[in-house]
């Protein structure tokens, strides 16, 4: 029986063009087996939530290296709620003060990944992640 | 010379390897034999094959024979003259010290006002402007995609009013200063020429740096606003405004930094850079400028990363094709078109979140990469900007990096010092040809915009930043305290910028448009929106706009109207 692919969304909210980390995370994901669904640059909110829903994924990574993530991040997580999308793991990954963490993660973001993290500890996350709600 | 494996041949291109045969001498074959060889059947490399940060492969060993037929006059030549290999001055930083310019702005303008004044206070010798995001694309700090981002990743100006308190009790004269905006460039730098004007500073007499370079944002940096034409049509007007009003003021500041933290290699920094500074000396020369009246007003701008002789190799180079390309290709026979003048930044995307005192060590390497490498210009990074904004005290360290090469190592004493190393020579005439095959590949393609619209430097950015990425998470390269010698430590106090930013701004900006004359705003936005569909020069007309008070927003989506927007497509 084969075995459905992990959908995933890889987002840029807000004015950021950083798109490194973004672009090789999307990489490194496909080549693990995952589809991969990359939005592009400057999306609001609820271009994330309306994508996630059109494309039906299982995760979405925000990349947000701007300092906007107390606004982007319960903002997409209440359209995500109101969409019925609550199944979706949201992670992020970029600039995030340590001290945001907790607050984040109680608005119901799974992970923050900061500098440095590897590809197959992200790989590893969601494919872990995924296993468990199968 | 070690052969390059097919996954990394595309960094090293055919002029580099095998065109020319390394003839050992008989004394070097002899040690090969005699002394290396015992070596290695004891004790083997590390790794069986050593490349750069890049992925350039280094040689065990650099000797004469890796420059055969190497004729120093053309090569190498004297410092301040062509090829201007060893500098563009004769005596470089025994005259003067390169400026020490950090790049700062926060908050509001008078918290970066005041960021400014300490550091001047501290030794810094020029300014260096940071922008926030919204204002860095056109928009205004109350507008609806500024939420949450106003302050954050620098200064939020949105209008002559915020300039004016930017640089309150600095007077411009006084001080080179530059600004790092782009899209929305002519607009900041019209209202840093009306601030001027009120402090009575004269024109010809202003010096800094506007970043605008537009070609940059396709490629790496994406702060893009209008398409590639009309964007280009904004820098050409810039041109030809500094050349008649502005003399020392260079109205662009043509990066590399930025392709570089995209993760490109140093070959793809240095030849995307130089050709992008050639498609505007070429935009330039269309628009009926004399090459050596402008050219002499352009400036660049490169990243200092951590393979230290890789980057002293990159800056050598640079020079050295840019005084060839001057000449060779359009002319020019202005030495002040040929010398290559740049700024540089320690590379920010070599910084760890973990471990973020080791960064203090990183930017000192780099920045004496830079030094050596023969840079006018510098800025260090702090050592908390994995995690946020510089606080006062790691930008302070920034600093006093800069001052203790300048003071207390002597590397200032002579002139190119490595000028002559084997190594040193033979990686600069690499990193040389390396970069000409990248700009032949680009001039076959007709052009850096026809270069962009294919996504050609996009694409190979792209590559070398995966290739990378896969060689940490492989362990292939190490990054200290990152993917070896890995500890838990507690978080750092980093500076916080609050909402309350956004707050002030939306207040000023109320209180603006009450205090203005809205028909006067009005017209000059009207004159503009005529202007710019048709060819004249749009400095005039932003200048009399800023100086109505036009916010940033509401000047750039005049031209938004005009000119259109502009969307990538996305590679990954």
């Amino acid at each position: 029986m084969l075995a459905k692919k992990i959908r995933v969304l890889i987002a840029k909210p807000g004015l950021d063009g950083h798109d490194r980390g973004a672009k090789v995370i999307a990489r490194a994901l496909r080549d693990a087996g995952m589809e991969v669904i990359y939005t592009g640059l400057r999306q609001t909110p609820e271009m994330i939530a309306s994508a996630a829903v059109q494309e039906d994924v299982d995760v979405i990574g925000l990349s947000i290296l701007s300092g906007a993530h107390n606004t982007i991040c319960p903002q997409l997580m209440k359209l995500l709620r109101e969409k019925g999308m609550d199944d979706v793991t949201v992670l992020v990954g970029g600039i995030i003060p340590e001290a945001d963490i907790p607050a984040m993660k109680k608005a119901g973001i799974a992970e923050i990944f900061l500098p440095g993290t590897s590809t197959l500890d992200i790989i590893e996350f969601i494919n872990q992640r995924y296993a468990a709600k199968a | 010379m070690s052969e390059e494996s097919k996954t990394t041949s595309q960094m090293v291109t055919p002029a580099e390897t095998g065109n020319e045969s390394r003839a050992a001498s008989p004394a070097e074959q002899a040690w090969e034999e005699n002394t290396l060889g015992p070596t290695l059947a004891k004790s083997p490399e590390r790794v069986d094959h050593f490349t750069s940060i890049s992925g350039h492969s280094i040689n065990r060993l650099y000797t004469e024979a890796d420059l055969p037929n190497w004729n120093p006059e053309e090569k190498l030549g004297f410092p301040g003259a062509p090829p201007y290999t060893r500098g563009i001055h004769s005596t470089m930083h025994r005259g003067r010290l390169w400026t020490m310019r950090q790049f700062a702005g926060f908050g509001t303008a008078e918290d970066t006002n005041q960021r400014f004044r300490y550091l001047l206070s501290q030794g810094q010798t020029g300014l260096s402007t940071a922008f926030d995001l919204p204002t860095l694309m056109g928009y205004d700090s109350d507008h609806a995609l500024s939420e949450g981002e106003v302050g954050k990743c620098g200064v939020a100006i949105s209008s002559l009013a915020d300039m004016e308190v930017l640089f309150d009790k600095i007077p411009l004269a006084g001080v080179t200063t530059s600004m790092t905006i782009n899209s929305p460039a002519a607009v900041i730098w019209a209202m840093y020429l009306a601030v001027a004007e009120k402090q009575g500073a004269d024109w010809r007499k202003l010096s800094g740096t506007l970043q605008n370079d537009i070609l940059k944002e396709y490629i790496a940096q994406k702060e893009y606003i209008y398409p590639p034409e009309p964007s280009m049509r904004l820098v050409i007007d810039t041109f030809e405004f500094a050349v008649k009003n502005t003399p020392k003021f260079n109205p662009i500041s043509v990066s590399g930094y930025h392709i570089r933290e995209a993760g490109s290699t140093a070959i793809q920094e240095l030849a995307f850079t130089l050709r992008d500074g050639l498609e505007y000396v070429e935009w330039g020369m269309r628009r009926g400028l004399d090459v050596d009246e402008f050219v002499p007003q352009l400036s660049f701008f490169f990243n200092a990363h951590s393979d230290f002789f890789e980057e002293i190799a990159k800056y050598r180079a640079a020079r050295r094709i840019w005084h060839k390309a001057m000449v060779e290709r359009y002319g020019s026979r202005n030495p002040r078109s040929w010398a290559l003048r740049f700024h540089t930044q320690t590379a920010g995307c070599s910084l760890t979140a973990q471990q973020p005192y080791n960064n203090v060590v990183r930017t000192a390497l780099q920045a004496l990469a830079a030094v050596l490498g023969g840079t006018q210009s510098l800025h260090t990074n702090s050592l908390d900007e994995a995690w946020a904004l510089p606080t006062e005290f790691a930008a302070t360290i920034a600093l006093r990096t800069q001052q203790i090469i300048a003071h207390e190592t002597g590397v200032t004493s002579t002139v190119d010092p490595l000028g002559g190393s084997y190594f040193v020579e033979k990686l600069t005439n690499e990193v040389e040809a390396g970069a000409w095959d990248y700009i032949q590949k680009i001039d076959a393609m007709g052009g850096m915009v026809a270069a962009i619209e294919r996504s050609y430097p996009q694409r190979e950015i792209a590559e070398a930043s995966y290739r990378y990425q896969m060689e940490i998470d492989k362990k292939e390269k190490i990054i200290v305290g990152v993917n070896d010698y890995v500890t838990k430590e507690k978080p750092l106090d980093t500076l916080q910028i609050d909402e309350t930013v956004a707050v002030r701004q939306a207040e000023r900006l109320s209180k603006l448009r009450r205090d203005r004359s809205a028909e006067e705003v009005a017209r000059q936005l009207a004159a503009l929106r005529k202007a710019a569909k048709t060819t004249e020069n749009l400095m005039p007309y932003i200048f009399s706009a800023v100086k109505s008070y036009a916010t940033v927003g509401e000047i750039c989506d005049t031209l938004r109207e005009v000119f259109g927007t502009y969307e990538e497509v996305a590679i990954t």
